[in-house]
């Protein structure tokens, strides 16, 4: 089993609802709790597992923008494991998922180092790594209803952007959906071979902005109801 | 990336350490320049410990759990990091009886003496070695992902560990002339590879870029929102960058400090013993300035989606 998620840039509204969902979880999950730092302070910062930015891609007018969510990519190859000097970092051999043990990591900061995703943050006040455990203890844990054991951050999404399962089954919904749209993997150059898989933004074509036609009759007197008209 | 003063310290101190070391064990077994006294190979050894038991040490005040260090030996067969604890512990035991039986000085357990030191000299280099994979082995930096990295620190350490030896030596009773180009030797070595490195990291050749770190390969990537308010762990930890001109002046004067005064002052001042000191202070500081920008011009990819649209 290979667990992990696809997020389909195509639909991501980038509202921060699967970051926002995923601290409300974890911050009292198995790796908690998420510090925060100064939070109503001048330099609010904090731990958080899951970061979404913005990107403009294409220069105007066909210029779109894409948001971007990352977390933990659970790779298969992740030298994030094989780096960790204490063993805190272990690679789960029945589900792939990725995850430090708090009680063995020393806060060294060199997994982070070996990340390229940026997935891995230190918690100052506990001195210990922290990362996305993709809710190992909601997954599993077999009191909830099956439609809920499921990612935090895959239940909020009110986009259903985000989609959870296994990538080693072929017939399960990730696998098909990565192969239908042709999901890619970030910075395959390195090698870590990451689980987690991006679909692409479909082509669309571009509203034309010039040439709107020439203005009918109507419009001209509702031009000139607007301006006698105050609102 | 940030560069930490605790693991500045740590690289250049145990470097130090563990390449003074293994030169007293070979100056020791070709009795160079007629040989160093009993009292002169225990300051030698005596110093070596200390600078390695004091990188170290201060290796753990970078860590944010220090109670948990004594498990980073666990994981050896994989962790570069590891091997560099097991191979610095390892050391310890050997070096130890290479002195006790060098200041005992027993003619019948000279082979003793003679294999701890050639089994501590072996360690050292692995060690120093191990050290510079810490670095070398991540994929992550390309400014670190290369052989030529544990390769300067080796030359480094042992720049430094000559030039040190050196000056153990100067306290008189041994001709100076082989320690002298002994020093000469690393320092040209150590030179040659830090110049090798220095236009290397000018261009480094191909790196992950915006377009495989986010799959938009359609057209140009802008960064519009970071998704954070202020400084995040990975803004601090990673973000820290240094400017071209400033990187150049600090070049320039690593290889003043490092290279060209001690090669000016070796030439000239040999005999002289505060002349010694000072080459191996200004030489010290000229590697200490060099292991700062080597962290301080390291760019990691991670960078990229942070905006720094070239790693
Ligand atoms: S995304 Fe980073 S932290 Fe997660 S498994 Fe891959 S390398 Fe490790
Ligand atoms: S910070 Fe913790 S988990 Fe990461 S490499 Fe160090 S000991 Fe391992």
């Amino acid at each position: 089993m290979r667990l992990g998620l696809v997020i389909d840039l195509d639909v991501c509204v980038g509202c921060h609802a699967c970051a926002i969902a995923c601290k409300e979880w974890n911050a009292s999950g198995t790796t908690a709790p998420l510090t925060d730092y100064q939070p109503y302070g001048a330099e609010p910062s904090g731990v958080w597992f899951n970061r979404i930015r913005s990107y403009e891609v294409g220069d105007y007018p066909n210029n779109k923008t894409i948001n971007f969510p990352m977390s933990c990519m659970h790779c298969e190859d992740a030298d994030c494991v094989t780096v960790c000097p204490t063993g805190a970092s272990y690679k789960r051999a029945e589900d792939g998922i990725v995850l430090v043990d708090q009680t063995k990591c020393m806060g060294c900061n060199y997994c982070s180092w070996a990340c390229p995703y940026g997935a891995r943050e230190l918690d100052r006040e506990s001195g210990t790594m922290k990362k996305c455990t993709l809710c190992i203890d909601r997954i599993y844990d077999t009191v909830m209803p099956v439609e809920e054991r499921q990612p935090a951050c895959v239940l909020t999404c009110p986009a259903h952007a985000r989609m959870f399962g296994d990538m080693d089954d072929a017939n399960s919904a990730v696998s098909v959906v990565i192969r239908e749209r042709g999901g890619y993997q970030l910075m395959p150059e390195l090698g870590y071979n990451p689980t987690n898989h991006y679909l692409p933004v479909r082509k669309a074509t571009p509203i034309s902005t010039d040439n709107m036609g020439k203005i009918g009759f109507k419009d001209r007197l509702k031009g000139i109801a607007n301006k006698i008209v105050k609102r | 990336m940030h560069p930490a003063f605790s693991v500045i310290f740590f690289t250049v101190s145990s470097g130090a350490g563990f390449g003074l070391f293994a030169l007293l064990v070979l100056a020791d077994l070709l009795g160079m320049g007629g040989g160093l006294s009993t009292d002169q190979k225990m300051t030698a050894g005596v110093v070596a410990l200390f600078l390695i038991s004091a990188g170290l040490s201060s290796s753990v005040f970078h860590l944010a759990n220090p109670k948990n260090a004594w498990r980073a030996v666990t994981r050896y067969r994989t962790s570069w990091l590891s091997r560099e604890g097991v191979f610095a512990i390892a050391f310890f035991p050997f070096a130890i009886a290479y002195l006790g039986l060098t200041w005992l000085s027993w003619d019948d357990y000279n082979w003793l003496k003679v294999l701890m030191g050639i089994v501590a000299a072996v360690i050292a280099w692995i060690t120093i070695f191990s050290t510079g994979m810490i670095y070398a082995c991540l994929k992550t930096i390309r400014q670190w992902n290369s052989p030529l990295v544990p390769a300067n620190y080796l030359a480094l350490g042992h720049f430094l560990g000559a030039l040190l030896l050196l000056a153990v030596a100067s306290s008189g009773g041994v001709a100076l002339d082989g320690y002298v180009t002994l020093a000469i030797v690393w320092l040209v070595a150590a030179a040659a590879l830090k110049a090798i490195y220095y236009f290397w990291i000018a261009n480094p050749g191909a790196t992950s870029t915006i377009k495989t770190a986010t799959g938009f390969t359609r057209g140009t990537v802008r960064l519009l929102d970071t998704g954070h308010t202020h400084g995040t762990f990975l803004t601090q930890e990673f973000g820290f960058s240094i400017a071209r001109k400033f990187s150049l002046i600090l070049k320039m004067f690593v290889f003043i400090a490092a290279f060209v005064i001690p090669a000016v002052l070796l030439l000239t001042a040999q005999a002289s013993q505060d002349g010694l000191y000072l080459v191996t202070v200004v030489a010290i500081l000229g590697v200490v300035a060099e292991r700062w920008l080597f962290f301080a011009e390291a760019r990691h990819v991670v960078n990229l989606y942070h905006g720094a649209q070239h790693t």
